[in-house]
């Protein structure tokens, strides 16, 4: 009854914020999963800092630029339960649709084809792209594969819900891609 | 001694982004840049897909607003198509759309925002969120999340799905509706009026109101004063009458004084007037109105724009609210602050309209899309999306394989603004020896006002975290500010 309640961080690298919306999909159970967990890292919250130990994550995104990479480790090192959150997290989904281009002709296209009369690139003081976009478990141990583009409302709610009672989440009936 | 201050990442927006505020050696603010971090190349990884495919993959650039790129991209391959929408797809695709309004604004103003005004910017930042408000007010909290829920459950039940829906369509949308769901989201309609008028009243009173009086009794004077309050272009989709429309219409463009500058321009043509600058710092492209050259053709655009931009809404409460709206100034509304005000003048709209639409004979129609080939090489699809118009322009092959594509996105419109609005906020805020984190978010709280969407504004390749760092005049930092 008097359980200590669990702390969840939930952080976006390279993906488009479709799986945190589903997560506040979860409507009015929203006050239920806070009742289960604070959440002390997210999008939806103040802090800044990704905090040095965590119960629970939920990875939104691929990993796509150099400081993805240091996020991720960074993450993993924090976090007891890793979850990636999404298909851009388990299989770098559409992100990695830019793999087979060249990086530099996907900047050419993104400022130079597409911008008449511009000859910049941006390259100061931002995070660089790597070669490919690649899934969370390229880099790091994962934990659970919470599929879908994005996972229902649902489907976030009972992977959370099973976590904190220390189960691993029965995922291959309920969950689909795409 | 200068500094720089880093604040990442920037907080209650969607998105990466971060801030650098550079201070001078007396302790105010010298520069302020807004840089987004994150992209992502949509333009380039579609190259060589089928167009059909394309409205559904750059769904995928935003996760809050899949359905404005899935209406813009659709759009651009009705076009291609070389076709007309059936009457009943064209009702479909603004019923779905108004959804998307409605609960997009739900999560800016109730979810990212009200946490600043419930709480207050000084607020503690552990408690400045979502959760802390539903402590505070309970019932406005319910609201926010009831409000965002009817506009999910108007993309689910119409389209398939709540994030990334597939129904929408080269040519229309694939499934019509029945009368039972039709009738569902009508009978909710009257609940969703009653909770928006409270809040508006709410907001109102919040800020102390009373026509041009604002600027001197309202707790958030300050703040009004100085979030982005400036003289800029407006510019948005207008119809025939001069209306508030989503969907379609002409693109209207309106200086400080709501006078027209330009009027009645066509979509296709949008790169006879509107032109993108880059710069080093950022993914986030610069577009300026052409015609006026960088930076001088800076606009906004999105909820308070369009509002300076049309001659009325077009729909009876949105009026009243508008006229009301427009008492704030005497030319255009200025400061972005009302942003907030605007989206809750439109959600009020959107009800209105969702109304309209699902009561209007042709919606139950079963003949929901044309069916054609590739006709066109090339296509312009263009929408308002809830932060501000949104432009997809492809070019296929004649096989339908696409070769080529350009997005100007809703939040890239508003950089211009952006920056120079942190500028302001911090230079009135940010100062002194000793570095408070409210005065940082409030610098995080004009972006916020915006609401843009970075992960969206950088489809070409990437994403935008916010953050501040001190640093000396030669560049070196002292110190970054993160929240503890």
């Amino acid at each position: 009854m008097n359980k200590k309640k669990l702390t969840l961080a939930t952080i976006w690298l390279d993906g488009c914020s479709g799986c945190h919306m589903s997560l506040v999909d979860v409507d009015e159970r929203l006050l239920e999963v806070a009742e289960i967990y604070d959440i002390v890292f997210s999008p939806l919250v103040d802090v800044k800092e990704f905090p040095e130990q965590v119960d629970v994550t939920l990875l939104e995104g691929a990993i796509s630029t150099d400081e993805d990479v240091e996020m991720v480790k960074r993450i993993r090192k924090s976090t007891q339960t890793l979850i990636a959150f999404g298909d851009c997290a388990v299989t770098s989904n559409v992100p990695s649709m830019r793999n087979h281009f060249k990086v530099e002709d996907v900047f050419k296209r993104g400022y130079l084809e597409t911008t008449p009369g511009n000859d910049v690139i941006p390259d100061e003081n931002i995070p660089r792209l790597l070669e490919k976009a690649y899934p969370v478990h390229h880099f790091v141990h994962v934990d659970v594969f919470l599929q879908g583009c994005p996972p229902s409302a649902d489907n976030i709610f009972y992977t959370l819900a099973e976590v904190a009672e220390g189960r691993t989440p029965e995922l291959a009936k309920r969950a689909r891609f795409g | 001694m200068s500094k720089t201050i880093t604040i990442e990442p920037i907080t209650r927006i969607e998105g990466h982004g971060k801030i650098t505020l550079m201070m001078n050696d007396s302790g105010s603010v010298d520069n302020a840049l807004f840089q987004v971090t994150q992209f992502r190349g949509f333009e380039k990884l579609s190259e060589g897909r089928r167009f059909r495919e394309m409205p559904s993959l750059m769904a995928r650039v935003c996760g809050i607003c899949p359905v404005a790129h899935l209406l813009a991209g659709a759009k651009a391959c009705d076009n291609i198509l070389a076709v007309k929408v059936p009457e009943t797809g064209q009702l479909l695709r603004q019923a779905i759309n108004f959804g998307q309004m409605i609960q997009s604004h739900a999560l800016s103003f109730f979810y990212l925002s009200v946490p600043d005004m419930v709480m207050g910017f000084d607020a503690n930042p552990m408690e400045r969120n979502i959760l802390g408000v539903l402590k505070k007010n309970p019932q406005m909290a319910s609201d926010g999340i009831r409000l965002r829920k009817f506009g999910q459950t108007i993309i689910e039940l119409l389209a398939g799905k709540r994030v990334h829906p597939a129904a929408i369509i080269a040519g229309g949308v694939s499934e019509p509706c029945s009368e039972e769901i039709r009738d569902k989201l009508l009978a909710d309609i009257p609940e969703m009026q009653r909770i928006v008028q409270r809040n508006l009243d709410w907001y109102k009173q919040a800020l102390n109101q009373n026509g041009s009086s604002a600027l001197r009794v309202s707790e958030f004077r300050d703040e009004i004063r100085t979030f982005a309050n400036m003289k800029s272009l407006f510019m948005g989709l207008v119809n025939d009458d001069g209306e508030l429309d989503f969907y379609d219409g002409k693109i209207r463009f309106v200086d400080s004084s709501r006078k027209i500058v330009a009027d009645n321009l066509d979509p296709n043509n949008y790169q006879d007037y509107i032109a993108e600058h880059v710069e080093k710092w950022t993914y986030l492209k610069f577009p300026y109105y052409k015609p006026m050259g960088y930076p001088k053709g800076m606009y906004r655009v999105g909820p308070l724009a369009r509002l300076n931009v049309v001659d009325r809404c077009g729909t009876p409460q949105a009026d009243l609210e508008l006229s009301e709206f427009r008492g704030l100034a005497s030319g255009a509304v200025l400061s972005s602050f009302y942003y907030h005000h605007a989206r809750l003048i439109e959600i009020l709209y959107s009800l209105e309209k969702l109304e309209q639409v699902l009561s209007d004979p042709a919606f139950l129609g079963k003949k929901t899309r044309a069916i054609a080939g590739p006709n066109n090489s090339e296509g312009v699809g263009m929408a308002e999306a809830p932060r501000g118009t949104l432009i997809h322009h492809y070019k296929v092959d004649e096989n339908g394989l696409m070769q080529w594509a350009n997005l100007i996105i809703a939040s890239g419109h508003n950089n211009l603004a952006m920056n120079k609005g942190i500028m302001q906020v911090a230079r009135h805020f940010v100062k002194g020896e000793k570095i408070e984190e409210g005065m940082l978010n409030r610098v995080e709280a004009v972006i916020r006002a915006f609401d843009p969407c970075l992960s969206c504004s950088t489809h070409a390749a990437g994403k935008m975290p916010l953050k501040i760092e001190l640093a000396r005049p030669d560049g070196e930092v002292v110190h970054t500010l993160t929240q503890e």
